[in-house]
């Protein structure tokens, strides 16, 4: 056992949460690594033990599974002084809009399965006055588009709930920081053409993350041009914004 | 997604797809869902190795699997960067044990060129230090392979170009040192013969690599620098350095802007440049102690210096040459000067025993020359492929973008070799552009 803090990584086979969860190891924290199939992540977890010398292990954990949610935290020793959650799914919105078996896939992976888990880490830190928890929304939760119909309002919704969460946590000195990437370049973009200006690679994410969360930010957007972007899109009055292909 | 795509030369240039892989069941996938493809690390060699219409990309297959710091055996994913290993391995007081002259360059990439660095006499190419290695086969098995199990295998793959399959995993040993310091002499050559004497009369030394102005003519032929190194111990140190003697170099890098003028290329500033790196040294000999980034990798302090050489990019040639090939050394160094074809760096080395099939590295003299893309390129090389042969030289794949096919006739076990990618890749998955080039693989009927 260190004396190192701790921070667990929910969605590690992801490349913005590989990224993270380097950042934080260099910055000599332990790591917990969750994901769905955990023999993926045993190579991750070497990894990082070889290169930072702090402690890491491996977990199982289904975002869709709400039942084990309790059991999964419970079962986390020692607890994580911070919480990421980056899990998350974009499915083709023709595909979600005709199936809503998809749909609901969608909502569920990015808003309520994360609203179940990050429920039990804020009780948990409220209750010990301490920790953080820090969401990877999207600047597709900014404004509502037919281009991404399902997905932005899924992440609309856990924007909100984050936003919602950092203000009921508050008083009891836990921090709540929403991460609003633009592009990042990942498995999920991949066949996506994407303005090169505009696209982050998850490094360069996770550097701008952890700054920002020692700086106890509250909302952050990766790349600043972001920022403004999405300030003029969401300014665009509705009955002009209705006719456009965005 | 289809890109641009490239390696070090810039030579030649093709709009190929470019997939990345995580986790070794996402290539599982790709291995069986394309249908023409070679692996790619950082895409450092110089001509069209890493190239095919479709490459998969090591580049995210990065991890390090375990770190034995007694033994000082290193397991790790093919898509590490040396420069990702030494940071890793120096502070615990372990050195890679052969290295090319960059570090950006990937595990894989370094057995599938079999690399070589300053102490070949010494220390062979890299794949002499492998314990064992995975490689992924196109028709998607996963085979451990080493000296001992599938050694045929192994043997095609070190220095095989990707041509056997995906390297995935390769567990090796590490060189102990005390420091991360070089003690290096650095002793200047009139000429060609003193230089072969001064060969002669370091032989011992565990690091040699020598700097030649291609361009002097006349009683200067052969005007060079030749450094010999070691890794110093703690008594080599003074005292600030030994406060902190496995320390890891800085970051410190210089960028060559996109667009260089044009004279920059033309002979008379390759003369100014080699006559600055010769001025350097006044005194006969000198001794320095200097950490291990400027003795071995003095390039990647300058990001994208092979801009240097223009737009049109260049082919380096490098070739091999018998130890008692001298007068062929001499006859294509004199060509080279005679034309004023001479290049920026030429770097001339001396290689120990052949170890493996494909290899390029044999005993002899090698020489590396960068020659800038225009007109009249080609046709020369074809002469100078001509001396190689009757000499019984040969060329470094992983530097090659032109050569014929008949230029392989000096790796003796050259059918070997394409047997034995037959009979792991059947179908001929796995091609590239050069491997298509020189006729390594199947003609494909496409
Ligand atoms: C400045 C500079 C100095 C150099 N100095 C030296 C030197 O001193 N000695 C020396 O020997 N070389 C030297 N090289 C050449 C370089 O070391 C080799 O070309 C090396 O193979 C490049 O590695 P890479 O990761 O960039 O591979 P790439 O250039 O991407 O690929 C090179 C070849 O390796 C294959 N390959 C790459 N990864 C895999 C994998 N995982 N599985 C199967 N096949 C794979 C590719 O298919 C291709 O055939 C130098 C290069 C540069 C740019
Ligand atoms: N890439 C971008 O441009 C971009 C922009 C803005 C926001 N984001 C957000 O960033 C986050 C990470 O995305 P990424 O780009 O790194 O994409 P990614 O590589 O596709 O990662 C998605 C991650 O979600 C996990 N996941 C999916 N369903 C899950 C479930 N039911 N339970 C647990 N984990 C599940 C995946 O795990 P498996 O390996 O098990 O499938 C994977 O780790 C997402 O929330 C995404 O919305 C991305």
């Amino acid at each position: 056992m260190t004396n190192n803090k701790t921070v667990l990584i929910l969605g590690a086979t992801s490349d913005i949460g590989i990224a993270i969860a380097k950042k934080f190891a260099s910055a000599k924290y332990d790591v917990q690594l969750a994901a769905r199939d955990a023999t993926q992540i045993q190579a991750l977890k070497s990894d990082i033990e070889i290169r930072y010398e702090v402690a890491c292990s491996t977990f199982s954990f289904d975002a869709l599974q709400y039942a084990s949610h309790a059991a999964f935290f419970e079962g986390l020793t020692p607890k994580p002084d911070i919480t990421v959650c980056i899990f998350g799914v974009m499915y083709d919105e023709d595909d979600a809009l005709n199936d809503f078996a998809l749909a609901e896939r969608m909502i569920n992976t990015n808003y309520t399965g994360a609203v179940s888990i990050l429920n039990i880490a804020a009780k948990y830190y409220m209750a010990q006055k301490q920790g953080a928890i820090i969401g990877i929304s999207s600047v597709a939760g900014d404004r509502g588009r037919a281009s991404k119909l399902i997905y932005g309002s899924s992440k609309a919704a856990f924007t909100a709930y984050l936003d919602g969460l950092r203000n009921k946590c508050f008083k009891d000195g836990v921090h709540v920081m929403t991460v609003k990437p633009g592009f990042v370049n990942t498995k999920m973009t991949e066949h996506m053409p994407l303005p090169k200006a505009l696209t982050a690679e998850p490094a360069l994410l996770a550097d701008v993350l952890y700054k920002a969360f020692t700086k106890k930010k509250n909302t952050v957007y990766i790349k600043w041009m972001w920022r403004y972007i999405m300030l003029i899109i969401k300014n665009i009055p509705e009955f002009q914004f209705k006719k456009m292909k965005l | 997604m289809k890109k641009l795509l490239f390696n070090f030369g810039k030579y030649p240039v093709i709009e190929a797809e470019e997939t990345t892989f995580v986790f070794q069941n996402q290539l599982n996938d790709l291995v069986t869902g394309e249908p023409v493809f070679i692996a790619r690390g950082s895409g450092l060699c110089y001509g069209d190795s890493a190239l095919s219409q479709t490459t998969i990309s090591t580049l995210k297959y990065d991890k390090i699997l375990s770190f034995d710091t007694q033994q000082g055996i290193f397991e790790c994913q093919s898509g590490i960067t040396l420069e990702q290993v030494l940071t890793v391995i120096v502070p615990k007081g372990w050195f890679l044990p052969v290295t090319p002259g960059t570090k950006l360059i990937t595990i894989g990439g370094a057995v599938a060129s079999n690399v070589h660095g300053k102490n070949h006499k010494t220390h062979g190419s890299f794949s002499r230090h492998i314990v064992e290695m995975d490689v992924l086969l196109a028709s998607d098995g996963l085979l451990t392979c080493s000296h001992d199990t599938y050694p045929d295998l192994f043997e095609a793959t070190c220095g095989g170009m990707g041509l056997t399959g995906v390297i995935t995993r390769v567990k090796f040993r590490l060189k102990k040192i005390e420091t991360s310091f070089i003690r290096q002499k650095q002793i200047k050559a009139k000429n060609f013969d003193e230089l072969i004497s001064l060969f002669e009369e370091y032989r011992d030394s565990t690091y040699i690599v020598v700097w030649i102005d291609c361009l002097k003519k006349g009683k200067h032929f052969g005007r060079s620098i030749l450094t010999v190194a070691e890794h110093a111990i703690l008594d080599d140190l003074n005292d600030e350095h030994r406060k902190n003697p496995l320390q890891l170099p800085g970051n410190k890098k210089l960028t060559v802007p996109p667009i260089m003028p044009w004279w920059v290329i033309n002979t008379f500033s390759v003369k100014a440049f080699n006559f600055l790196f010769y001025a350097k040294n006044y005194a006969k000999e000198i001794s320095k102690v200097i950490l291990y980034d400027p003795f071995f990798y003095t390039l990647d302090a300058i990001n994208h210096w092979n801009r240097i050489y223009g737009n049109k990019g260049f082919v380096q040639y490098q070739f091999v040459l018998p130890l008692e090939a001298t007068d062929g050394l001499a006859e294509i160094l004199r060509s080279i000067s005679d034309k004023g074809m001479g290049s920026f760096l030429t770097v001339l080395k001396v290689l120990g025993k052949q170890e493996s099939m494909i290899s390029f590295a044999r005993e002899g003299y090698t020489l590396a020359i960068d020659f800038p893309i225009r007109k009249g390129v080609f046709e020369f090389l074809n002469e100078l492929d001509e001396i190689l042969l009757k000499h019984g030289g040969r060329i470094y794949l992983t530097k090659d973008a032109r050569m014929k096919p008949e230029m392989l006739k000096n790796y003796p076990e050259l059918e070997k070799f394409k047997s034995i990618i037959k009979k792991y890749d059947p179908e001929g998955k796995i091609r590239s552009i050069q491997s298509d080039r020189l006729q390594l693989t199947p003609i494909s009927n496409e």
